[in-house]
């Protein structure tokens, strides 16, 4: 076993146990920090596509190590996108499951909308 | 076996250890925790495979400001914790498909080719022609520069996406609340200490990402990262969202970007072809109001939606 | 080697295809610098230019016979990124610019801007995002790179999620956090796949994938990774549960581009995936599940649609019906040794289907909420007599209607006759009894809004203010193109055919 092999079974790993997070936690805020779980074990598979790649006096290929940077960042303006909508449901409803129909509590912010 | 392999070994154990953390811990706050520790780990790893651009960002983005994010979404949450276990047919079928799909990459990452296929070679062969020492940063603003402009529109996107979610009649306004300045609190004194530091650190970070690790990203997250402890030691406040220069802010990064690439049609025969001789030039132009635009968007992210009154 | 081992030259005319995403894009950046007035006077003056750029592309197809390729940054694949428009593309390029024109028209009244210096959320933020989509399906559409096309799919989420939540009810914002979650799940999935790819084959691009990929574990396991996250992003059974919350709740004039355009856009990336980046895929028995899974879509959401009290929640469950249809030309497609004609005529249904679909789909979202807003509700019950107070409103929905059963003369009989015809010609009867169920279920649904709408009310209904002529004069255009699709086929064979993978695939180019 080299480090590429064991990285890329690590990030499959973690890719996994995201996946798990993402689908049986019923609270929002768990599965977003699952889906960062998922993303994290996908990005490392892209390291190890990248380093495989090493070649031209590179210790890695820069396209895909290029392409986790990018990833990183949507993936970070899509949590904070999730946040602002889950602090929003919380001080609406007190809920932050996404199952439960919780009424409506009635805000004076949002009375004259 | 090798004292390298040994370590990564280590590393890979911390990692599954903290992700398992994330996902059983049993409060979100834990688990918010275990994700700083785990993004911590895996810029560790990024180290180990020679990516230390990646490394930069992931303990700046994905450790740091989303754990941050995330953490601080946890305490805030936290007088609605629920008991919030699946139900056990859920959690099963959960285990298997995730035991599925943890094998499918597995499987496919053991069937990849040897030698492998890289673009390293032709990266390399194409650098000089950008003058740019960092491949990386040649990838990101002149190979795929189309995928970093369209990546800067998702950011607005986002925070556009958050602003709508203020009350109508709070649009336009401040984002937060306002922080209490008090003297005596550490976080001041932190505020005051760090920010100069850390717009050195990361206007070094944007400077040496032509040649070396770092760029627009890197230090624009270090840049937002120092105006949020200045934001919330009380040293100063956040602008409201309606603000003309502020709303410029934010869209110079790409605006530039985008005249930049169809000035290309004129000056270099094509959309976002760099004219020879001229490409490190511009391409540091950019970058460098690509990194003042970043900073503004990631801050103003974390700052949430407006709760203030817009001033009129 | 043949000539697919290179990537596709660039050709004459190519920068049109940049024009068609940058020019919404630098519209987004001017309103949200300028803001105020100015967001929804520059989405009125974005619409006519983003409309000739896509003819433009549509007429330079139609001329050269050829598909249209632009390198970005002069730099050829596999380092540099290309753009690539092939008759499919240009279809819906055009759809695109049509129905995002058309709706914002119709929105003008939902959304306008107030007079004063102030500005105000929701039209900032709806005339904003309606470019954004614009932009991102561009990207969707012209994208030959796997992970521009993952930048081009979050565009797309962006875009469309805050239109879920805009009017802030705390349902709407449940609908909005769901479909987010929906669709990063999706997101991981597809990079997943996108990494695989570029570890194996050492490049992103379709042209160069198309040529370069072979049937293997890594391949299978990339295939399936990213189909099922743009399943999950298109809302295909079982992936659906997310849709119906989200059109449904969105103010009218997004849910039409939600249920018209934006699940489109995954959509046409499986195509593009299973025609384009792995040609061949569709002769596996994996193609009869993406079609079963499109047989329980639309049995599954006919049924749910006939028993929705409310009239958005049943167009809603109707989309995830009609979604499945689409997937019908993966098995149809495949087979050893299908004649050209016959890949040829499922392609053209699928895309038929695909653009009558978004056109009639627009239709009735904006209609519905025309009644909406008219009735000040939109129980199903209460429906009776709308037709005589919105008659332009009431003919438009049957019209749409039409197509969504595939009754002829409409886009939607077109479509579904050249998909039956192909399961009879392919020996595979049960897609023939599928589209005939799926059609009887429309039938149903659209009657149970039809005829309270026609039957006479049990008392004088109050006063309706009449919409405007020209809302619904949109509503009744959109509902129109949805069934001349079927009588005047516009040439779209011919368009259709210009670089369709369905046809290279026999035919060596």
């Amino acid at each position: 076993m080299n480090a590429e092999v064991l990285f890329g079974l690590a990030g499959a790993v973690l890719a996994g146990l995201g996946l798990y997070g993402l689908v049986a936690d019923p609270a929002p805020l768990r599965k977003l920090l699952a889906f960062n779980l998922l993303g994290g074990g996908v990005f490392l598979v892209f390291g190890v596509v990248a380093r495989r790649g090493a070649a031209a006096g590179l210790g890695g290929d820069p396209v895909p190590q290029a392409l986790v940077i990018t990833g990183l960042v949507v993936a970070f303006a899509a949590t904070a996108l999730a946040v602002a909508l889950l602090r929003l449901l919380f001080e609406r409803t007190g809920q932050t499951l996404l199952d439960s129909a919780a009424p409506e509590r009635t805000s004076p912010d949002q009375a004259d909308e | 076996m090798t004292i390298g392999l040994l370590l990564d070994f280590f590393l890979v154990i911390l990692a599954l250890a903290a992700g398992w953390w994330t996902i059983g811990a049993k409060d979100s706050f834990g688990a918010a925790v275990a994700f700083v520790a785990y993004g911590l780990v895996l810029a560790l790893i990024w180290v180990r495979i020679a990516a230390p651009d990646v490394a930069l960002t992931e303990a700046a983005i994905g450790s740091g400001l989303t754990g941050g994010m995330l953490i601080a979404a946890s305490t805030r949450l936290e007088s609605a914790r629920q008991a919030t276990r699946a139900g056990s047919v859920t959690r099963r079928l959960a285990i298997a498909l995730s035991a599925l799909v943890a094998a499918a990459p597995a499987l496919a990452v053991l069937g990849l080719p040897d030698p492998p296929p890289s673009l390293a070679t032709a990266a390399m062969a194409a650098l000089p022609s950008t003058g740019l020492g960092n491949p990386v940063t040649g990838v990101l603003l002149a190979y795929r520069a189309v995928d970093t402009l369209l990546e800067k529109v998702v950011l607005i996107l986002a925070l556009l996406g958050t602003w709508s979610l203020a009350p109508d009649r709070l649009w336009g306004g401040l984002p937060g609340r306002k922080e209490r300045r008090n003297a005596a609190s550490p976080l001041t004194l932190l505020g005051q200490v760090l920010p100069p530091i850390g717009i050195v650190i990361g206007l070094h970070i944007l400077w040496v990402g032509a040649d070396e690790p770092g760029g627009a990203f890197q230090g624009g997250t270090i840049l937002a990262a120092m105006g949020m402890l200045a934001v919330m030691a009380g040293l100063v406040d956040v602008p409201a969202t309606s603000r003309r220069w502020l709303r410029l802010l934010v869209v110079a990064g790409p605006g530039l970007f985008l005249i930049v690439g169809l000035a290309g049609f004129v000056i270099a025969g094509g959309f976002l072809a760099y004219p020879a001789g001229f490409a490190k030039p511009l391409i540091l132009v950019v970058e460098v109001v690509l990194t003042l635009s970043v900073a503004a968007i990631l801050l103003l992210l974390l700052a949430g939606p407006p709760e203030r009154e817009p001033p009129r | 080697m043949t000539a697919p081992a290179l990537a596709d030259m660039p050709t004459a005319g190519g920068f049109l295809l940049v024009l068609a995403i940058m020019l919404p894009i630098a519209g987004v950046l001017l309103q949200f610098m300028l803001g105020g007035r100015q967001a929804e006077r520059i989405a009125l003056l974005v619409m006519p230019a983003g409309l000739a750029v896509a003819v433009a592309v549509t007429a330079a197809l139609v001329r050269s016979g050829r598909p249209l390729v632009y390198h970005l940054g002069s730099l050829a694949p596999p380092l540099g990124l290309s753009l690539r428009a092939d008759g499919f593309s240009a279809l819906m390029l055009m759809t695109t610019a049509l129905i995002v024109g058309a709706i914002g028209l119709f929105a003008r009244a939902d959304f306008a801007t107030p007079t004063g210096p102030v500005e105000a959320r929701q039209p900032f933020v709806f005339w904003t995002l309606l470019l954004a989509l614009w932009s991102a399906l561009a990207v969707v559409f012209l994208g030959q790179d796997l992970f521009t096309l993952y930048v081009g799919l979050e565009l797309l989420t962006f875009g469309a999620v805050p239109l879920v939540s805009l009017d802030g009810r705390a349902e709407t914002l449940t609908a909005a956090l769901r479909y987010l979650l929906f669709a990063l799940f999706g997101s991981a999935f597809f990079l997943a796949g996108t990494v695989l790819f570029y570890g194996e084959y050492g490049t992103l691009d379709i042209a160069l994938l198309a040529a370069r990929t072979h049937p293997d574990t890594t391949s299978a396991i990339a295939v399936a990774m990213m189909t099922a996250g743009l399943l999950a992003k298109t809302a295909l059974f079982p992936f659906h549960l997310w849709l119906p919350p989200a059109h449904a709740g969105a103010p009218a004039p997004a849910s039409a581009l939600l249920s018209s355009l934006v699940v489109k856009g995954p959509f046409f990336l499986v195509v593009r995936l299973w025609f384009g980046a792995m040609p061949g895929l569709t002769d596996l028995p994996a193609a009869q599940l993406l079609g079963a899974l499109g047989a329980g879509a639309v049995l599954f959401g006919g049924v749910l649609a006939l028993r929705q009290p409310r009239l958005k929640p049943l167009i809603a469950y109707s989309t995830v019906a009609q979604l499945g249809y689409l997937f019908l030309m993966f098995p149809l497609a495949g087979g050893e040794g299908l004649p050209a004609s016959v890949r040829m005529a499922v392609w053209t249904g699928g895309a038929v289907q695909a653009v009558s679909h978004a056109f009639a789909k627009a239709a009735m979202f904006a209609g519905a909420g025309l009644i909406g807003q008219a009735l000040g509700h939109d129980r199903i019950g209460g429906l009776r007599g709308v037709g005589r107070a919105l008659p332009v409103t009431t003919f438009a929905l049957a019209l749409a209607g039409l197509s969504l059963m595939g009754l002829p003369p409409s886009g939607g009989f077109l479509a579904k006759w050249l998909l039956v015809r192909a399961s009879i010609v392919t020996a595979q009867w049960w897609w023939a009894a599928l589209v005939l169920a799926g059609g009887l279920l429309a039938g149903g649904y659209i009657f149970r809004i039809i005829a309270p709408a026609l039957s006479a009310p049990e008392q004088p209904l109050p006063a309706i203010p009449a919409p405007a002529r020209r809302r619904e004069a949109v509503v009744l255009a959109l509902a129109l193109v949805s069934v001349l699709l079927g009588v005047v086929p516009f040439g779209l064979t011919t368009l259709l055919a210009v670089g369709s993978p369905a046809i290279a695939h026999i035919v060596p180019r």
